[in-house]
């Protein structure tokens, strides 16, 4: 009896249960897995997709079909495939890049927020500096220092994955898989450097109000040392703007992947991204409003559910919001 | 209950007023002010400081030149600031006689010397006028403007007196009055220009709003970047009794959309460029107020002949080959013309065509330069600038794929890298254009000798520039013209660059504005433009 | 209070040394220079021009000269511009975004904040659900698409307002880009402002004041407001200095005369005095605007005074 109560209990799944509850985050999870598993599993399955770069000039700017279930581009291209295969790039993007600059700015405004005065000090300045920089020039510089470093990059992995011996061919299938993952690292960097700024000034400002609160100055007294007062009391009490921020964070970033590929870093034509869908879109708004209308839906969905499963999870996961 | 009745109230206040209230074209139609979409913003409005068409859109409104434009014909050679031009036999010198009449807009009179201080002023070694070529024409004006002669007196221009002017040409240019017409070529006040500073100072108080002093037919009344120019009806024009506009407003619209809008909105007379997706929509919704003219500009994708492999004829006459023009020009490029050489069309000019839609062809010469199928071809890419040519690199890139079984990557680079790398040969196709100062083909031909700075290919050929000069020298403008084709399809024939499409202005004008009918230049004079309510 | 304002000041004259330093630096290491145009020009003349500009000179000299010149207030002359003085154009160009950014930024407070606020109060209602929705919305269609859908339907079809253009600020002229301005800012205000508010709603004290049987408007208003609007407050200031440095899509779609598409355009034309010219602006306006956020930071948290001063 004892032990069942204390399996009930567990943080995992009375989370879980309280997270059932949440009718929005149950809605947004189905949404999601839909939307992801398609973007994953369609375009594996030979022959189900039209090829997303092919193209065909008589087939521009077409209605949905039966054959072309959103209709076609301004190239006669199917945009239900390109949809799919966009939206690896753009989750892979979204995801990767979000994580990186959550990761630099979480860890960076705690210790500016927890450290003393003149540490503290130094860290926010360096804020300073890189918001003002003029990020159009570090993109510049970085597009130039790192291309042909992506290069060697992609020579390196396909030599990793490929024996000595093999073919031509299978060399080529292998470096046509590797290589858009290999030239959107610089993307990531330059993304992961330029995006973890604003986040940092909010968890320092967070952290600097919870630490003066009653329960932390009692962690202390315990003896409890900074690093776990700082990741065991005070950052957890800081998850929620930080969740937020975290959804928040995706949406422009997918949006920045598209200005900077038009700037030669990101995904490169013909391959596409939501975030270049949604720009070429926008510029056609007018003539062809569809091919603005597909790529925004599924982006928005997206997006909409990402946030309200955080919010969901953050509830479940705030040990306080269950005595309400 | 009461904050929605506020609402309502609010927005019915809008919507009277607005209603009232006529839109600015029909305000400006009252005025007589034409509102032009000029598409971006000039850098300077000195004639001898900048290189570009926006700017040459207002500087032919403050100045006029030796010839004028004729708001009919792009041909017609119609007096400007000269009366009257002779030149000897073999168009080497020639006399052009200004019109006593000819005033400044200070009321100042204009004389041969001002043209004289002002071709001083453009060619002087200190003064670095970046589109100085254009007067290279006259005999020693390069060795002036690059110090090897240090004397003004030695270069061939020459005030006989106040209103005749001496041209000595370096070789016989019989198209020289339709050079004059260029904005490189016009006066400026020597008084203005020497009261706000030296000769040779790049930028000074002269030409700003209130200072600025032009023989053209308007003044600059107005200048904010990134909102507007305005120049107001020059009262000592020679012509001003038959110029019916009392000023034009230029707007700056870079972006096309907005410019679209803006005009169907009735805030513009006239765009500057409609996007290529709305064309078909305003054919349909437009058809009176949709202009699709003609332009000298031609697009191409340069070849950098020094990569290995692009460096055989046969791999650049495949990849060639193996672009539909005709249907590229039909759907991402609508309004353009397939071009089937490089020159568009300039009048008499009519080089062989050569260019073509072949997949066959294409593949056959590719697999004769060593790559059968595509098998073993480099991977080159193609490079783009951040401008709206990505759907068209698109496209290339799927026609060689699909015609030759070949991969090109884009690369889109911003616009500063983006030309630095064509000037730097640090590329093996890239997608690029040219428009033309004048209807002369050697205002396409000229950039594509050895060492020219717009060449750009790595390519050169003795045989083309043998060409190119015995044309020069020759004085039957006839022949010179049917020299001037066998250079052109040499270089067709040889193609380091693969043409694909000429041009057109395509944009939409108020059914109120009389007085323009299509120019191949697209130099409208504003002082032949009436408004009509 | 004071001494903590003026060390912020002085480290924030030092954030602009180190900010003009690396500014001028990275600018030099682009992968192209100045004067370049589609039309090329003959090289002489490009030597000629460079030489008039200084730029011949050894980097460090250039350095020297250029950091002496803004030292003495002066910006140096537009290379892009054919010499037009930088701060002429900074004068022509910043009033119009400080103008249209400020707006912008009341409005997205005046929806951004109450909207949070709500949300928080009626967490899990459909009012919540609404809002939120509303407000990811807003993040998910950026201005790119928000700005041209306005200005076809209220301006070119409807013709409330003019579709673009400026008119020495006349008000009709502001309402379309100051609204597509606003939206992405209110958005991300509603989202950090109702994740504050929960958090602090979560508190002990609240829970004690609840219990006191204090109304749930007082809670709200008198407890709360001060710890939730912390990660907003943290927001709001490198937020503002970015809204009024100018931006580049309001500026394109409604033709607006600001700063942002000048420092474009400056960068891709390497044009140095004014890429530095707008960057220090834009940077006095980040340590302003950062330490305001600061300053507020400490008022809505009495508990940091001491700690600051």
């Amino acid at each position: 009896m004892a032990e069942k109560i204390e399996k009930g209990i567990s943080l995992w799944s009375d989370a879980f249960q309280r997270l059932k509850k949440n009718r929005a985050a149950v809605v947004s999870l189905f949404l999601l897995a839909i939307i992801m598993s398609s973007c994953i599993i369609l375009p594996m399955i030979p022959g189900f997709l039209i090829d997303p770069n092919l193209q065909n000039l008589m087939l521009e700017n077409l209605s949905p079909s039966s054959a072309h279930y959103f209709g076609t581009d301004h190239l006669g291209r199917d945009i239900f495939s390109r949809l799919m295969f966009g939206g690896r790039i753009s989750i892979a993007v979204g995801l990767i890049t979000t994580m990186v600059s959550v990761f630099i700015g979480v860890i960076w405004g705690a210790l500016a927020g927890y450290v003393n005065r003149k540490l503290d000090a130094l860290m926010m300045r360096i804020v300073d500096i890189l918001f003002a920089m003029p990020f159009l020039i570090v993109v510049i510089l970085l597009r130039t220092v790192l291309e042909p470093k992506t290069t060697q990059l992609t020579d390196w992995v396909v030599n990793l994955i490929v024996t000595d011996g093999a073919s031509v061919e299978r060399i080529n299938t292998v470096r046509t898989a590797v290589e858009p993952l290999c030239s959107l690292i610089p993307l990531f960097i330059a993304i992961g450097m330029l995006s973890w700024l604003t986040i940092s000034r909010i968890v320092r400002a967070q952290v600097q109000t919870v630490k003066k609160l009653e329960y932390v100055e009692a962690a202390r007294s315990l003896g409890l040392g900074n690093v776990a007062i700082l990741f065991r009391h005070i950052l957890p009490n800081s998850i929620g703007p930080i969740v937020v921020y975290t959804t928040l964070t995706i949406p422009s970033v997918m949006l920045f992947e598209a200005v900077l590929s038009f700037l030669g870093m990101g995904v490169k034509p013909p391959n596409s991204s939501w975030g270049v869908l949604i720009e070429e879109g926008a510029s056609r708004m007018f003539s062809n409003p569809m091919q603005l209308v597909f790529p925004s839906v599924f982006f928005s969905l997206t997006l909409l559910s990402l946030n309200f499963l955080g919010d969901g999870l953050r509830d479940a996961l705030d040990p306080k919001s269950s005595k309400d | 209950m009461t904050i929605l009745r506020c609402i309502i109230l609010t927005f019915t206040t809008i919507l009277l007023v607005n209603c009232q209230r006529e839109t600015q074209v029909e305000k400006a139609n009252r005025d007589k002010i034409l509102l032009v979409g000029n598409g971006g913003e000039p850098k300077a409005l000195d004639p001898h400081l900048v290189t570009g068409v926006i700017e040459s859109k207002i500087i032919s409104s403050l100045f006029e030149g030796l010839v004028g434009d004729d708001a009919e014909s792009d041909s017609v050679m119609r007096p400007g600031a000269a009366l009257t031009w002779e030149h000897n036999p073999d168009f080497t010198e020639w006399i052009f006689h200004l019109r006593p009449e000819g005033k400044w807009s200070d009321g100042e009179t204009v004389t041969a010397h001002d043209f004289v201080f002002s071709y001083n002023r453009m060619l002087h070694p200190d003064t670095a006028a970046p589109y100085v070529e254009m007067l290279y024409f006259i005999k020693n004006a390069e060795e002036f403007n690059r110090g090897k002669v240090l004397d003004f007196e030695q270069v061939g221009v020459k005030a006989i007196d106040d209103f005749t002017l001496k041209f000595f040409l370096k070789e016989p240019v019989p198209y020289l009055p339709g050079v004059t017409r260029h904005y490189t070529w016009f006066p400026v006040p020597k008084h203005v220009v020497l009261s706000y500073g030296k000769m040779t100072d790049r930028f000074t108080r002269w030409s700003e709003p209130g200072n600025m002093v032009g023989n053209g037919g308007f003044v600059l009344s107005s200048w904010r970047l990134h909102d507007h120019v305005k120049v107001v009806k020059n009262p000592f024009y020679w012509d001003a009794a038959n110029v019916q506009l009392n000023g034009v407003t230029y707007l700056p619209i870079e972006n096309f959309y907005t410019e679209t809008r803006a005009y169907l909105a009735g805030q513009l007379h006239v765009t500057y460029q409609l996007p290529p997706d709305l064309v078909d929509k305003m054919r349909a919704e437009y058809p009176k107020e949709i202009r699709e003219d003609p332009y000298v500009g031609s697009r191409f994708v340069r070849c950098n002949v020094t990569r290995p492999g692009l460096d055989q004829v046969k791999v650049r006459m495949a990849l060639s080959y193996a672009i539909d023009r005709k249907q590229l020009c039909d759907t991402i490029l609508k309004g353009y013309e397939a071009a089937d050489t490089y020159s568009p069309d300039l009048g008499d000019y009519k080089p062989e065509s050569v260019l073509g839609f072949d997949p066959a062809k294409a593949k056959q010469l590719l697999a004769e330069a060593g790559y059968p199928d595509g098998k073993g071809f480099p991977r080159y890419s193609l490079l783009i600038g951040s401008g709206g040519t990505r759907a068209t690199s698109e496209a290339l890139q799927a026609m060689w794929k699909d015609n030759l079984n070949i991969l090109i990557d884009i690369k889109a680079l911003d616009s500063g890298s983006y030309i630095t790398a064509q000037q730097k040969l640090d590329f093996d196709l890239a997608l690029a254009g040219w428009v033309g100062d004048y209807l002369d083909p050697t205002t396409f031909l000229l950039m594509w000798t050895k060492g020219n700075g717009n060449n750009n290919t790595g390519w050169s050929s003795e045989a083309f520039e043998t060409m190119l000069d015995e044309a020069a020298h020759n004085q039957d403008a006839a022949q010179r013209l049917r020299i001037f084709e066998k250079a052109e399809k040499l270089l067709m024939d040889e193609q380091p660059i693969i043409p694909f499409a000429w041009q057109a202005k395509t944009y939409l004008l108020s059914p109120s504005v009389k007085g323009w009918p299509p120019l191949l230049l697209d130099n409208h004079p504003w002082t032949a433009v009436r408004l009509e309510k | 209070m004071i001494r903590f304002i003026t060390g912020r000041l002085l480290q924030g004259i030092l954030v602009l040394w180190v900010l003009f330093t690396l500014t001028f630096f990275l600018v030099k290491a682009l992968p192209y220079g100045p004067f370049q145009s589609e039309k090329a020009m003959p090289d002489h003349v490009k030597a000629k021009i460079i030489a008039y500009y200084g730029l011949d000179q050894p980097v460090s000299v250039q350095y020297k000269r250029t950091l002496k010149n803004v030292l003495s207030g002066d910006l140096g002359l537009s290379t892009r511009l054919e010499g037009r003085p930088v701060d002429e154009v900074l004068h022509q160009a910043f009033p119009v975004s400080l103008q249209i950014g400020t707006l912008a930024m009341v409005l997205a407070l005046l929806i951004g904040i109450p909207a949070g606020v709500i949300s928080a109060a009626r967490k899990n209602s459909s009012i919540d659900f609404m809002l939120m929705t509303g407000a990811m919305i807003g993040l998910c269609l950026p201005s790119f698409i928000i700005g041209p859908v306005l200005a076809e339907t209220l301006g070119r079809k409807l013709l409330w307002f003019p579709v673009m253009g400026w008119a020495a600020g006349e008000y009709q002229f502001l309402i379309l880009p100051v609204v597509t301005l606003s939206l992405g800012t209110a958005a991300y205000l509603a989202r950090l402002t109702r994740a504050g508010m929960l958090d602090t709603l979560s508190q002990d004290f609240v829970r004690t004041a609840r219990a006191k049987g204090v109304s749930g408007v007082v809670i709200l208003i008198k407890h709360c407001m001060r710890g939730g609007l912390v990660p907003a407050a943290a927001f709001i200031g490198p937020a503002y200095a970015g809204i009024i440095s100018g931006s580049v899509v309001i500026e394109t779609v409604f033709q607006i005369p600001g700063i942002g598409r000048h420092f474009i355009k400056a960068i891709e034309a390497a044009d140095s005095p004014m890429i530095t010219g707008i960057v220090l602006l834009y940077g006095s306006f980040i340590v302003l605007g950062n330490l305001a956020s600061d300053l507020l930071n400490l008022w809505l948290n009495p508990r940091m005074r001491n700690a600051a001063s």
